[in-house]
């Protein structure tokens, strides 16, 4: 019998702060999330398997209303992957790499977001945002440092403390059907939505465009034998002059998109009336469907001016929007959470100084930036803003059917790739020189590696904590190396330490470190790896720093500025 | 690579004919469609980003009344 999650309900339940035993003594927790959307889940999933306890309170007590978010991109899944539930997602997911533009009833474009092989995971999956919630929440109830509390509404928002010391925390006024308790913790994460009551209770605003068009969402249930592409259309005979997209969901649910213009009546075009004929306009006159979700929408672009505000970090929509052309609200909103996690958990285990949580901010303000200009770039294309502008976007769709050079200016959205953070005070710059993407702060790729002789990916042995990769090549590990990488395993950030080898070498075992092997090449080719490259990996796989050749003394120099620790400068 | 602004029509007179005959017979709304296709194809062929920006700025700043708003830096230089 498998879980409907769109019905899923639960419980509130009086906490301890509510206790007349208990409440009086006023415990202050490390860390409190407010939201249990996809990003307050990772957050606290992500918290909790680094040894932090979280409570995580949501006003309401179900998943996502409709299927909302539903384009996961690989970056997602790979940090679903380490958050322990990313087989879950990709099983129930539709898989896809391919998207195709039409202009009219004629193919323009063909776009590949995946085109080598050798990733343990596609381009994108398609999963209505409630299983993704749903399998968020199951792995959150497994571990037993996460408490959640439903029915539980944030009213009130006072922060106490000397900033950036210890004695900071912020009490938040919480509403129950018991009635207000406060709640009090070191560091509120507020992953509140695009609406974030946070937001607004501390007087801070979100700013940026609003896009003057409106789309129709219809998710529709049927039986059809459209490929698992991504399908879209400029000025299409079934809906003239405005853009259509069809993607497809589990369930046999299909996502179509429907352009309206900013005349349309949200309320009317809602109607079933006024529904099925476009749907049936698209799908012929016979076609069987039930609708499942109906949705009318506007979208804005916009941001808050800064992210972290005292011991408050604002995370996912409460902190910026963007059009959903391109899949980038809720990626970015779990690359968010997974960015804010590990630095959370060093400044609370005293491994970090207060500074790291600025650099969340700076290094997703800066993410948030380019997801706005890709997707307010997609938006002036699909919506033109002027009639110049018009002119140049019908022009590009009609040049583009006969002149390849214009199917890459045709812009129905730009899909989500994660941001390489190339100028975060977290790297160290290059000393040595390398070629290729794996740049300081760009995310780690995937590579195929086997792991005691069976198949494996490299991305399940990177991240969680601070991971030291030494591509050995075919020449073994000396004495002065493996004194090396023991002296790195020990030191007061130890590292997690992986070995990858090529040929037949086998390096001799060494405790606690994970001997890969680098059988198709393919590992040390993305990675640009000669034998003796050392790379050190952040907590959220991204790169930190690399060299030709190990040397503990620059590795622990990259530590301290990656944790942003005194003596670095 | 700078724009050239120096002469290098092989044959100036004969291109400009054809320019004007392009348009010929077409409304306003076609003339314009023409234009952009027009400025797209030179755009791709040109190629070189830096080049085609010098451009862009010539073309803005060469029309008469355009008050550029506070020499506010083209968002696509940003």
């Amino acid at each position: 019998m498998s879980i409907n999650y769109q019905t899923l309900s639960f419980e509130y339940q009086p906490c301890r702060e509510q206790s007349p035993q208990t409440g009086a003594k006023q415990t202050v927790y490390p860390v409190i999330v407010v939201g249990a959307g996809p990003v307050g889940l990772a957050t606290a999933i992500d918290l909790a398997q680094q040894g932090v306890a979280v409570v995580l309170v949501d006003d309401d007590c179900s998943l996502s209303t409709g299927s909302r978010a539903i384009c996961f991109s690989k970056r997602s899944l790979d940090i679903f992957d380490r958050l322990g539930c990313g087989d879950r997602m990709v099983d129930k997911g539709i898989s896809w790499n391919v998207g195709k533009v039409f202009l009219k009833d004629e193919l323009v474009y063909t776009f590949n977001l995946q085109p080598e092989a050798g990733h343990h995971r596609p381009a994108f999956i398609n999963l209505q945002q409630y299983y993704v919630e749903g399998f968020l929440l199951e792995r959150a109830q497994e571990m037993p440092n996460i408490e959640i509390r439903w029915k539980s509404k944030v009213v009130g928002v006072e922060q106490s403390g000397t900033p950036g010391t210890c004695d900071a925390a912020v009490t938040l006024t919480v509403d129950t059907p018991n009635g207000q308790y406060a709640l009090r913790g070191r560091y509120v994460v507020a992953a509140d939505g695009s609406r974030s009551p946070i937001r607004n209770l501390m007087g801070l605003d979100s700013k940026g465009v609003t896009f003057k068009d409106r789309f129709l969402i219809a998710d529709v249930k049927m039986e059809a034998d459209f490929p698992t592409e991504r399908w879209f259309w400029f000025d299409p005979p079934f809906h003239p002059n405005q853009s259509v997209l069809l993607h497809r969901q589990p369930d046999n649910v299909w996502r179509i998109d429907f352009q309206l213009g900013w005349d349309a009546d949200p309320v009317l075009e809602k109607t079933p009336e006024r529904v099925i004929p476009r749907v049936r306009a698209l799908l012929g006159p016979d076609a069987k469907f039930e609708l499942e979700w109906v949705s009318v929408y506007t979208f804005s672009c916009l941001r808050m001016e800064r992210f972290r505000h005292g011991n408050v970090l604002f995370a996912g929509d409460s902190a910026h929007g963007v059009s959903p052309f391109g899949a980038r609200g809720a990626n970015s909103g779990v690359q968010d959470a997974e960015n804010l996690a590990w630095k959370l958990a060093m400044v609370l285990d005293g491994k970090a100084s207060d500074a790291l949580l600025d650099t969340y901010a700076s290094e997703r303000e800066f993410a948030a930036d380019e997801n706005i200009r890709n997707s307010t770039r997609s938006t002036d294309f699909i919506t033109p803003k002027s009639p110049v502008s018009r002119v140049f976007r019908d022009a590009v769709l009609k040049l583009a059917r006969h002149h390849p050079f214009a199917r890459q200016l045709t812009n129905s959205g730009r899909l989500s790739v994660p941001a390489v953070l190339s100028d975060s005070p977290l790297n160290t710059v290059d000393r040595d020189s390398f070629a290729g993407l794996m740049v300081p702060g760009a995310s780690c790729v995937d590579a195929p590696v086997q792991a005691a002789g069976d198949p494996a990916w490299l991305l399940r042995h990177l991240g969680q904590q601070f991971t030291g990769v030494l591509f050995c090549g075919d020449k073994g590990i000396d004495a002065a190396t493996e004194a090396a990488l023991n002296a790195l395993r020990t030191s007061a950030i130890p590292l997690k330490l992986v070995v990858i080898a090529s040929g037949d070498t086998k390096p001799p075992a060494i405790a606690d470190v994970t001997i890969l092997r680098d059988a198709e090449g393919l590992a040390g080719a993305r990675y640009d790896a000669l034998p003796g490259t050392f790379y050190l990996i952040r907590p959220d796989q991204h790169v930190c720093a690399r060299w030709r050749q190990l040397e503990p003394l620059a590795v622990e120099h990259a530590l301290k500025r990656a944790l942003c620790v005194e003596g670095t400068a | 690579m700078a724009l050239n602004t120096q002469p290098n029509l092989a044959r100036p007179d004969d291109f400009y004919e054809a320019l004007i005959d392009m348009h010929r017979d077409l409304d306003d709304a076609r003339s314009q469609s023409a234009n952009a296709q027009l400025i797209l194809l030179l755009a791709n062929h040109i190629g070189d980003h830096a080049t085609l920006l010098e451009a862009i700025r010539y073309a803005r700043e060469g029309v008469a009344d355009a008050s550029p708003e506070g020499g506010e830096v083209h968002p696509l230089a940003a």
